[in-house]
Formats: C-alpha cells, structure tokens, sequence
C-alpha cells in the first residue's frame, strides 16, 4: 500500500505542480525519495512536529496548493488533532491526511503506534472523508481521487507494505461513495473495509467450504457512507457480518443504526477491535486474533449464530 | 512594502475611530472582547493602513478573540458592511468572537490559540512556491507562546527563512489567570527567543506606530520577522488598562460615556 501510494502520488505529482508532500520525519520510501529529488521545494518534512505539520498544510491549501500530511496514522490524526479538526475540518480545506499503519498493523510497536479508534475518530468529523483502501490497487483509485477532490479534508488510512491483492477479480471497480462487492454469494453478506478485508476474503472460502454463499463487499469510504447500497444489503440478506479493525463505534454502528432505521430484519453479527488496549506483540495477525480478529474464529462464531 | 510617507497624526485618529466604533459595538451586545482589541489596535492599524499591499497581503488574526479591531478596520475598508457588524454575534449573523473563514476579509478561522502561526507559515511558504510577492502578516498574543504549536512554527519559518512572514507579538503580558511576568518568569527574555529560533527579532512600543512602522521597515528581508510589541491590554481608556476584568466585558452606558471621553481626545 504504502509503494503503490508513493508510486501514485509521484505519478500524479509530475504533471500537478500544487500537489505537495508534507511529512513529520516519516516518509514513504521508494517513489516518494524520486519526488523529492525532482521537486524538493515541493517535499517538506517539518521533523518530529505534528502540529505545524497540519497547521502548514491548511495555509498552503488556503493558497491554492493540495498538501498530502503523512504520517503513522496515531501521529497524523491523534497527536494533532485539534488542528486536523480547526485547520482543516473547520474551514474545510482539500488536504489529505495519510494515516500509515493505520488499525494495528504496527503490531509489535505497542499500543503508542496502534491506532485502533483512527476510523470512529475521523468519521465523527464534520467535513471530513474517510477513506480505507483494502489492497494496492484501492490504494491507488483512493489517491487519485484524493488529489484532485473538491470536497474538503480527507483522512486516508493506509496500512503498510507487502499487502497482497484482493480486488483484481472483483466484480464491480472502485468509485467514490459506493460500496464494492468483491464476490457475490446470497447467503450471507460480509461488510469489511481496509487491511483485514483479506480476513473477511478467507471467512468467505470457509464458509463456502462449508456451503455457504457468501457475498464480500468493502466499504472503501466510510465517510459519506453508502447508505443506499448498505441499505440494499440489508434488505437483500437474511444475515449481514461486519469486520473491521476499529474500535465499534465505526462501521458496526454505522451499519447498526441503518438497520434499524430501515427496518431490516437481518440478523447482523459484527465482528471488531475490543474497548480495550493491546499489551501482547506478534504478526498483524497475532494481534487482530488477540481481539477476537481471526478468520478461523470469525468463522466459528457466524457457524454458532 | 510599507509606504514611504507616514503621518502619525492620521495614524492617531484612526486608532481613535476604531476604538470609539468598537465601544459603540460593545453596547449592542452583552459581551466582547474590548480590552484585547484595544492592546492591538495601533498594530493592527499599522499592518492594514501603512504596510499591506491591498489585494496582495494577507493578514491573520492568530489572536482571534482581538478581532473586533479587526472588523472595524474590514468595515471602514468597504470589506464589511454596518449592516454586517450591526449582526455581530446575534442571530443571522455571521461575526462572531472569534474570526471565520469565508467570511470577506477572513484568511483563516481562528479562537484556538496556536493555530494562526502554523497556517501562516503554510501561506507564506506557498506564496514563495509561487513566486508571488505576497507578505503574510500575523498577530499573535503573547498567551500564544505558551503553546507548544506557536514554537513548532517559529522552529518551521526560522528552518525556511520565511523572509515574507511578519509576526507581531501583542505583548500586553496578560493571560487569562496573571501576568505573563509573575507567573511565568521564563517567558522572558522574548527576543532572544525569536533569534535562536532563525528569526529576526525586534522590540518595540506597541503603541507607538511609528516605531511599529519602522520596526518593519527596517526588517533585513532575509528571515522571518517577530515585532514583539509591548503594549497595554485595554490602551486607551484609563479604567480598562491592566484591569482583566475587561478581557471580556461590555461596559455599561455610564462606563461607555466615560470611555468615550478618554478616546475623543485623540479625535480631534
């Protein structure tokens, strides 16, 4: 994610001379070095200084330029966060923040790099986009859009490097404010965005090895929610399940609240990061399976249900 | 750029207006921040009528809760009109306390302090981007340097030699529980400060704007400039300096008579 972003912007950099790269002595590697090379004015990194990071980024917005803030995504949206909610939420400035290692994909640094709450926090966010590319490839339609929108701030959770491709096959392509169906089943329909969709992509093999039909659809933009394409999805199964790796108040409650106001009657199990700090350390994986983020026990517990 | 000719007699008189139309205001309302508005009147007059290039310049009111001074100014510019400042702070109206983007003549939404001098920079660095001959001018108060964020900028416009940012401090050594001087004795020395952070750096009376014109004109054009302006919170009206009581008061119609008659003697 972290390549095909660098890759993306330097592309899109080439040919947009507003397009800037404010980092907080964090950078991603590769095609971002390139980009700093050839457009060193355009690269800034304001060191380990989160809050001119952002302050910066809403004046040279102001002035007519599209600054990406990037950072680990605790150090992005957390640490300046009342400047990402004044400086660009309020006065509604197109400045993306690129929050990496977002969830918990920093899974041996501790819970000072876990940024576990990172989706609930942005979406609760006047003005704010919230965006969660699942693989490379969302990664790259996410960036572009980002670079070229009118809408105001966006809150780009990225996870790391090395994530594999999920969404080569899908059915339908990314596009802004909609959900994407991976793969169609009509048994059971898994709600997912972000890193851990390839969870939900294996919680969808078992179960069909199972036989079940499992339909897996992501939910790219948390913010603004697809609200009639959930809606359909809740009106379409008999059984709806929501992975994330966030805290609940995310899209599980998102999803919770529609139900209820349309009147679904899905039965909806959800599927999320616990209200509680992580003290263990391990793989990506050894930590989503300390709160109960498994394939194996995801699958378990919709069999149960 | 600042004008060659300046006339500290009309530079009086202005600061005089600004202050009598701000206590006018101050009596449509329950509430306003007159005192802080008072301590930065002369800077602010300076930066709008002897040192912005108009339509090139951009100004910031990093101290947001001052920005009554800053409204009056907007309004004898046309940039406001009475009927707007008429609505301020009531409903359907779009002046509040603290400034908003996108209201005319508003850069940035300020209130938080700490905020003003971030953006600034962020402006000024994209205004050199662009090659433009844009200045960024900002008031800070000095409460604002007590925020770590202030001291991120100062550190990010020294590494970038912002040549085309002007700060000024509005140094009436208030904050909102004590003096500056008594309960932060650290605070000071302030210049020193500014200077080992790559800043040029200069002290001066910050109501006498004279000095503050010249503070500036004199600046080198090479680093960013912090103009530390000494200044009296509530300049103006003898019962409203150094009192914080004002900080946040309207005076009542017999305290407005009186101040009235203080500020007319600069009228004249």
């Amino acid at each position: 994610m972290r390549n095909r972003f660098a890759e993306t912007f330097y592309e899109l950099g080439k040919v947009d001379p507003r397009l800037c790269m404010i980092v907080a002595d964090i950078s991603p590697a590769g095609s971002i070095t390139k980009f700093r090379n050839e457009f060193p004015d355009r690269f800034i990194n304001t060191g380990v200084s989160e809050q001119i990071m952002i302050g910066m980024a809403a004046g040279m917005a102001q002035r007519g330029l599209r600054p990406f803030a990037y950072t680990i995504a605790t150090f992005a949206l957390y640490r300046p966060f009342e400047f990402v909610r004044d400086d660009l939420c309020y006065q509604k400035l197109p400045v993306t923040v690129v929050g990496i290692g977002g969830g918990v994909s920093y899974s041996t640094l501790g819970a000072t790099h876990h940024a576990q709450e990172d989706i609930a926090i942005a979406m609760s966010l006047p003005n704010m986009t919230v965006i969660a590319p699942c693989d490379p490839a969302e990664t790259e339609a996410a960036t572009r859009w980002c670079a070229t929108q009118e809408r105001g701030p966006v809150y780009l959770r990225l996870g790391k490097a090395g994530e594999p491709d999920l969404t080569s096959g899908a059915s339908e392509p990314w596009r802004f404010g909609v959900v994407r169906r991976l793969r169609d089943g009509d048994d059971l329909c898994i709600l997912t965005y972000g890193v851990i969709t390839k969870t939900a992509l294996e919680v969808a093999a078992q179960l069909e090895a199972k036989g079940m039909s499992v339909a897996v659809v992501t939910v790219p933009i948390l913010k603004p929610l697809d609200v009639d394409g959930i809606s359909s999805i809740l009106s379409r199964y008999r059984r709806v399940v929501v992975i994330e790796e966030c805290v609940r108040r995310a899209l599980t409650v998102e999803v919770l609240a529609l139900a209820y106001q349309v009147g679904a009657k899905a039965k909806i199990q959800a599927f999320h990061l616990q209200d509680e700090f992580i003290h263990t350390y391990g793989t990506h994986d050894d930590i989503l399976r300390s709160h109960g983020l498994s394939a194996p026990d995801i699958v378990k517990q919709i069999l149960a249900g | 750029m600042t004008r060659v000719t300046f006339n500290i007699d009309r530079a009086r008189g202005r600061c005089a207006k600004y202050r009598r139309r701000i206590l006018e205001i101050s009596q449509t309302v329950n509430a306003l921040h007159v005192a802080p508005a008072f301590s930065c009147t002369e800077i602010v007059d300076v930066i709008y009528n002897e040192m912005m290039q108009a339509g090139v310049d951009i100004f910031i009111m990093s101290k947001g809760h001052g920005c009554m001074i800053q409204y009056v100014i907007l309004e004898e510019k046309g940039v406001l009109s009475s009927e707007e400042i008429a609505l301020y702070c009531k409903p359907g109206g779009r002046l509040g306390a603290h400034p908003d983007y996108g209201t005319p003549g508003i850069e940035a939404s300020t209130g938080s302090l700490g905020h003003g001098l971030g953006i600034s920079v962020g402006q000024a660095y994209a205004e050199r981007l662009k090659q433009s001959q844009t200045n960024v001018y900002c008031v800070l108060s000095d409460g604002e340097f007590q925020e770590g964020s202030t001291w991120e900028a100062m550190l990010m416009a020294g590494n970038l030699r912002l040549s085309n940012l002007i700060a000024f401090m509005d140094n009436n050594d208030f904050s909102g529980l004590e003096r500056m001087s008594e309960g932060h004795p650290a605070f000071y020395p302030l210049a020193d400060k500014a200077q080992a952070f790559g800043w040029d750096a200069i002290e001066v009376d910050g109501h006498d704007s004279s000095a503050l014109v010249d503070a500036v004109r004199q600046r080198t054009n090479d680093r960013p400039l912090l103009v530390i302006a000494r200044t009296v919170k509530g300049k103006g009206v003898s019962f409203m300096e150094h009192e914080p009581i004002w900080h946040y008061r309207s005076p009542s119609p017999d305290e407005y008579v009186k101040a009235l008659k203080e500020i007319a003697q600069d009228l004249a």
